[in-house]
């Protein structure tokens, strides 16, 4: 067990070192002179540009930027904003929380939905409820999420008024106002989770109720429940677990586009922002933090799917 | 009489037709006593099993009587059928890779039927469980029971199933083929032990085999099943003896174990040519007339199983047969 998480450690190092290079070297290729762009009123001035790049070292060879980068960026320390002259880790771990509470309360709602869903409708299969789970997982998947979120404060905010179309109030300063602004987005996100969620349930279960083990846990008297939520759905989630958390990477990632619907000021706003700003120092640093998100996510799975399969844990 | 089945017909619905599994079976088994049900693969053996149990699948219908202790099942509703299952009447079945959990361990397994049945506490079931796990003969039954099922060699999956269906002493166990996926010598241990355990508890057994073999060492009365219903029935001492119906009569003269009997016989049938009926499209009367060195215009009729010595039955126009080969 601890052979295999050195292992699995051994090859995340690696994959953020060439990832880190890729990030760089993009960087590079990106049009516009950021010094340009910092000095604004004076870009006229020859004097302040060449003191602007060698405070940040734009004068040097590009190996000695990167490993200069590289160094700092393994201490935590991801530079200085130039467009709002704060420290990019201070930025990050501001946002993150914020992007953070969106994708765990999107996952709840998508798992709460999707599971039982996919439950359901593999027990009824090919009734009515079967084909509207179905019918709505469809739905959930092929929406796009700027519509499902638009028509959503349409109703919720503009019609009814239940809801504020925008904005974001942190958790810990008035919990009842943070979910108000966060349950709409949260929503639009998950839905889609939800969806493949559920079929995804709704395939293991088919696969799980059709096995010689669920006959055996008939023939010992069970309840029709306790045989399909314990003895079939435990080996039905065994795929699922995996899945679920390489969707709610995939959660993170589409919380930028739902973040902007709803002017949430998260990771994603963050990131937008950055770029259209030519920060680079928060671009990279966000990519960054992304990429150790999604590499940590992974690991995670792989530790969840030992965890539920008996299997793998003893051997 | 604990198990007393009359007249059982089970029809699946399926696309091409309805499909009759199993006809007219009649039989019965003592506590105590072992009834092997044996027949080609596709007979009927496991629908009458599944039948018993009432765990058929829901495109199946059911006739006839099926009374556990006198008591008629048919008629009971899913409910109360179900309470007496795992507790009354218990199978062990045929694929032991397959039949258990991978997802809990042995232990937790035989210990959920006690939870539920005899209402124990998690502790005390788990317990009850090491016990049955070591009485099954595992051996280090209390390690065994915390490892999960692909830790365990197939005969000891198999020990496990015996002790959940054991586990609550029922009136009547049903074995569908318990032993077909094993290897010999473990097969030898596992029938062994379920004698044993019969003999302990008085458990009637319901045995489903294909192995003649099985029947001799194992069985004190016989069906010998074709096409879904019943060819002949027998103490297996006098199936052996006297085999009466032309198809039993090819069975035993295709088992390699078998002995004895008038030479003349045995070589006419020494094995039975064709294959089974489609049983979407059975055929008119004797369903093994197409097979039947015998048959004749009168198999156009379907033959009722009739007595030709007490407790010894054959659905054969041409019964009694030792007559016809003496002829
Ligand atoms: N769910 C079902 N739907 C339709 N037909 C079925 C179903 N289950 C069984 N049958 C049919 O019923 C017949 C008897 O099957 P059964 O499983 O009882 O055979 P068996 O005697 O146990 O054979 P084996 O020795 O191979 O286990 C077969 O023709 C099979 O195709
Ligand atoms: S009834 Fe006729 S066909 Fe059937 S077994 Fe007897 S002799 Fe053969
Ligand atoms: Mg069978």
């Amino acid at each position: 067990m601890l052979a295999w998480f050195l292992r699995r450690l051994g090859q995340i190092v690696p994959t953020l070192l060439i990832l880190s290079v890729m990030i760089f070297g993009l960087q590079q290729l990106m049009p516009g002179d950021p010094a340009l762009t910092l000095a604004g009123e004076e870009r006229g001035d020859p004097q302040v540009l060449a003191q602007i790049r060698a405070e940040l070292r734009l004068d040097r060879p590009l190996p000695e930027q990167y490993l200069h980068w590289v160094a700092r960026a393994v201490q935590g320390d991801f530079g200085f904003s130039w467009r709002i002259r704060e420290p990019v880790a201070k930025l990050i771990l501001e946002k993150l929380p914020v992007t953070f509470q969106l994708a765990v309360m999107a996952f709840l709602i998508a798992l709460v939905i999707g599971i039982p869903a996919g439950v359901i409708s593999a027990v009824r299969r090919d009734r009515p409820v079967d084909w509207l789970a179905n019918g709505l997982a469809l739905f959930g998947i092929s929406m796009p999420n700027f519509w499902l979120g638009i028509m959503m404060i349409l109703l919720f905010s503009v019609q009814l008024g239940w809801l504020p179309p925008s904005g974001y109030v942190p958790l810990t300063e008035d919990p009842v106002q943070s979910l108000a602004t966060t349950i709409m987005p949260a929503f639009v996100l998950g839905s889609g989770i939800a969806g493949v969620l559920m079929r995804h349930t709704r395939a293991a279960m088919l696969g799980a109720l059709s096995q010689d083990y669920v006959r055996t846990a008939r023939a010992k008297g069970l309840d029709e429940r306790v045989v399909v939520g314990r003895h079939a759905l435990r080996n039905a989630l065994i795929p699922v677990v995996t899945l679920g958390t390489i969707e709610f990477g995939r959660l993170l990632a589409g919380a930028v586009l739902t973040e902007q619907i709803f002017t949430i000021p998260g990771f994603g706003k963050l990131i937008v922002d950055a770029v259209f700003n030519r920060d680079y120092p928060v671009v990279q640093g966000v990519v960054m933090a992304t990429a150790l998100i999604f590499v940590t996510l992974s690991l995670i799975a792989d530790i969840l799917y030992m965890a539920v399969n008996p299997r793998l844990r003893s051997a | 009489m604990v198990l007393d089945i009359r007249g059982l017909a089970v029809t699946f619905r399926t696309d091409r037709g309805p499909l009759r599994a199993v006809d007219d079976l009649s039989f019965s088994v003592e506590a105590g006593r072992t009834l092997a049900v044996v027949g080609e693969s596709g007979c009927g053996k496991s629908v009458t099993a599944l039948a018993i149990m009432g765990l058929l699948p829901p495109n199946a219908r059911l006739s006839g009587s099926i009374r556990l202790h006198g008591r008629e099942m048919s008629t009971l509703n899913p409910a109360e059928w179900r309470r007496r299952r795992g507790r009354e009447l218990a199978m062990v079945f045929q694929e032991p890779m397959t039949s258990l959990n991978p997802a809990f361990t042995a232990g937790e397994q035989v210990a959920e039927v006690l939870r539920l049945h005899e209402r124990l506490g998690e502790r005390a079931a788990f317990d009850r469980a090491v016990a049955l796990l070591d009485r099954v003969r595992i051996p280090d039954a209390a390690r065994r029971a915390r490892q999960y099922p692909h830790q365990l060699s197939g005969g000891m999956r198999q020990r496990v199933m015996i002790a959940m269906a054991l586990a609550c002493k029922p009136r009547l166990l049903i074995a569908d083929e318990p032993t077909t996926a094993l290897d010999v010598t473990v097969q030898a241990q596992i029938l062994a032990l379920l004698d044993e355990l019969k003999r302990e508890t008085g458990t009637a057994v319901v045995l489903i085999t294909h192995d003649l073999g099985i029947v001799a060492d194992h069985a004190d009365d016989v069906v010998v099943m074709y096409a879904g219903r019943a060819a002949e029935r027998a103490p297996a001492a006098r199936l052996f003896a006297r085999p009466e119906h032309p198809y039993t009569v090819g069975l035993l003269g295709a088992a390699p174990r078998i002995e004895g009997g008038p030479g003349g016989r045995m070589s006419r049938l020494a094995s039975i040519e064709g294959t089974v009926p489609d049983l979407l499209h059975p055929p008119e009367g004797c369903r093994f007339a197409p097979r039947c060195p015998f048959h004749g215009t009168d198999c156009t009729r379907q033959p009722p199983l009739a007595e030709i010595e007490p407790g010894h039955a054959t659905a054969c126009w041409r019964a009694p047969l030792d007559q016809v080969l003496a002829a």
